[in-house]
């Protein structure tokens, strides 16, 4: 195995021995649950209501009145979510002392951050294939645009990524998961209000550049269908971003 | 194999460790003896390029740590003042874990993990979590992990601490063992140990080497005088200053009653024949005689309390 692999085995397996991948896990489940669920009753009152309306059988748009709302507020589950998962991949090795083991062994850091960041990515993309069975269970019983949910899925792993590679880097930054996670919420935030202050400015050149920085025009986009390369470029570009930052602050530690 | 030159490591304005120059042979076991926060710690992870010295260079088997860390990581085990040891996994699964990390791989992995498991008797416990395991078995384990692929170079920053006192003579045993095929530098403030197991000690205090010698040099150079004991049965009110009288006793004074006294000679004259003779001739009753050599422990206080302690009078 090579240094990489071995790092993200032994990663999985310090996640699934602690409490905290099942909690997250359930919790995230429950909620993505519970928002779909609404998002369908919602859909089934306005039908109805349609129905009382007009005396004919609508014509009901499920990936407007479903799909695209669930992902909306999976997004902000999201926010919450994955910094706990994150918050222990460096702070926790300080706190006990085995960074000292890690940065002493003939390992560089590109390895050990790609390996924690790859262990963390292969956690949530696991809890997203779970939740697949939501739309498929929709399939079932109604037809619907399948484009849009293909591309909302990519947008929330686009979106996660980043949000872990945001972990990834304040994680690095204290011994103390706590303010890793949180230092991490804060973080996400203030980049999604960019998103509401470009709004504001509206349509002028500091404002597309606010925006721009904001990624939640580019989820939007992606969630309604839209593959942009732009959207791409900026995942991809935000991502590894975060990702050298979060190398230099590893690296730094040596320095201090 | 280990070439330290006038490292300095400064955190701000504090400095940690100042100019300190040393070299550890093939084979040889070094100690580094200091009280807490002389820099010990600080110059072994500068070693084991966890940081780099602020100036000056360190080498180990001819790799710059600064340079090549990675070349230097290969060649070294470490283990550092906590063990570092991930209390979820298994002793096994944790071996596993850095031997790969090590670079090792088949079987030559799984015979260097029985190899350590059997040196270190942790086959007990080797299927249970470290997390359950007391402070001496995880301190056999940061051990085992360091010694995992039998590397040339050793730096073991106090290496007995919290273990019993069976398992640390079994340890010094071992590190004795390594003498000779591996440079081995350990940290200590148990001065037995150095005694013990090293060739060479490195004293150094707030940052500074202040002595390099072997164990038994560094207490001869300190010596300013013999001292001898001497318990008598029946001693006269006056056999202090009757000894004192004797040729070649500098000084003699009553340590502590039950006549016990303490006798200062000149350095290189055995007195123990005449102050005999004299005790037993006049009928007083020679229950004990014996020379009192200076222990590394003195020779540690002295040297860190003391500024420049070699001129320093020895006090009682």
């Amino acid at each position: 195995m090579s240094p990489v692999t071995t790092i993200i085995a032994k990663e999985l397996r310090s996640y699934f021995v602690s409490p905290i991948v099942y909690v997250v896990s359930a919790v995230f489940l429950l909620i993505f649950g519970i928002l779909a669920y609404l998002a369908v009753v919602n859909a089934g009152n306005q039908a109805i209501r349609m129905m009382q309306l007009q005396g004919t059988m609508a014509q009901l748009n499920l990936n407007d009145l479903v799909i695209r709302p669930t992902f909306y507020s999976m997004a902000v589950v999201l926010l919450l979510v994955l910094p706990i998962l994150t918050m222990r991949l460096f702070a926790e090795e300080r706190k006990l002392r085995t960074f000292e083991l890690l940065m002493t062994l003939p390992v560089g850091v590109n390895e050990i951050l790609a390996a924690k960041f790859i262990s963390v990515c292969l956690i949530f993309l696991g809890l997203l294939v779970l939740t697949g069975i939501v739309p498929l269970i929709l399939a079932a019983f109604s037809s619907f645009d399948w484009r849009p949910v293909l591309t909302g899925y990519l947008g929330l792993a686009l979106l996660g990524a980043l949000f872990l590679a945001t972990g990834v880097l304040t994680s690095a930054l204290t011994e103390n998961q706590i303010v890793a996670a949180f230092a991490s919420f804060g973080l996400l935030i203030m980049v999604w209000l960019l998103g509401a202050l470009g709004a504001i400015l509206g349509d002028t050149p500091t404002g597309n550049v606010i925006a721009y920085l904001s990624f939640v025009e580019h989820y939007d986009r992606l969630v309604r269908g839209l593959v942009d390369t732009k959207d791409l470029v900026y995942y991809a570009g935000s991502i590894i971003l975060m990702l050298v930052l979060a190398h230099q602050v590893v690296d730094s530690q040596r320095w201090k | 194999m280990i070439e330290v030159r006038n490292i300095t490591k400064r955190y701000g304005e504090h400095i940690a460790i100042e100019a300190l120059t040393f070299t550890v042979e093939k084979g040889e076991v070094l100690a580094f003896l200091g009280p807490n926060g002389a820099g010990k710690t600080t110059t072994m992870r500068i070693l084991t390029c966890f940081m780099p010295a602020t100036e000056g260079t360190a080498r180990v088997a001819g790799f710059d740590c600064f340079e090549q860390p990675l070349e230097v990581k290969k060649r070294i085990g470490y283990l550092p003042e906590i063990p570092p040891v991930y209390q979820e996994l298994t002793v096994m699964e944790h071996l596993t874990f850095v031997g790969r990390l090590k670079g090792m791989s088949g079987a030559a992995l799984k015979t260097g993990i029985e190899r350590v498991v059997e040196r270190l008797s942790l086959g007990d416990v080797r299927g249970r979590l470290i997390g359950n395991l007391s402070r001496g078995y995880r301190q056999r384990v940061g051990l085992a992990q360091a010694l995992l692929n039998d590397p040339p170079v050793l730096i073991l920053d106090e290496p007995t601490v919290g273990l019993d006192p069976k398992q640390i003579i079994e340890i010094r045993e071992l590190i004795k063992s390594l003498a000779g095929s591996h440079s081995v530098i350990l940290s200590t403030h148990i001065l037995p140990e150095a005694t013990a197991v090293c060739q060479r000690v490195v004293i150094i205090n707030a940052g500074r080497i202040v002595a390099v010698d072997t164990p038994e040099q560094l207490s001869a150079r300190l010596r300013r005088s013999e001292k001898i004991s001497v318990t008598v049965q029946a001693p006269p009110a006056d056999l202090a200053e009757r000894l004192r009288a004797l040729p070649g006793v500098l000084s003699a004074f009553d340590a502590g009653g039950r006549g016990g006294f303490t006798i200062e000679c000149e350095l290189g004259r055995d007195l123990r024949d005449d102050i005999a003779r004299f005790v037993v001739s006049n009928g007083w009753g020679l229950l004990e005689l014996k020379t009192i050599s200076m222990t590394l422990e003195d020779v540690f206080l002295r040297l860190t309390q003391h500024e420049e302690g070699v001129e320093a009078p020895v006090s009682q």
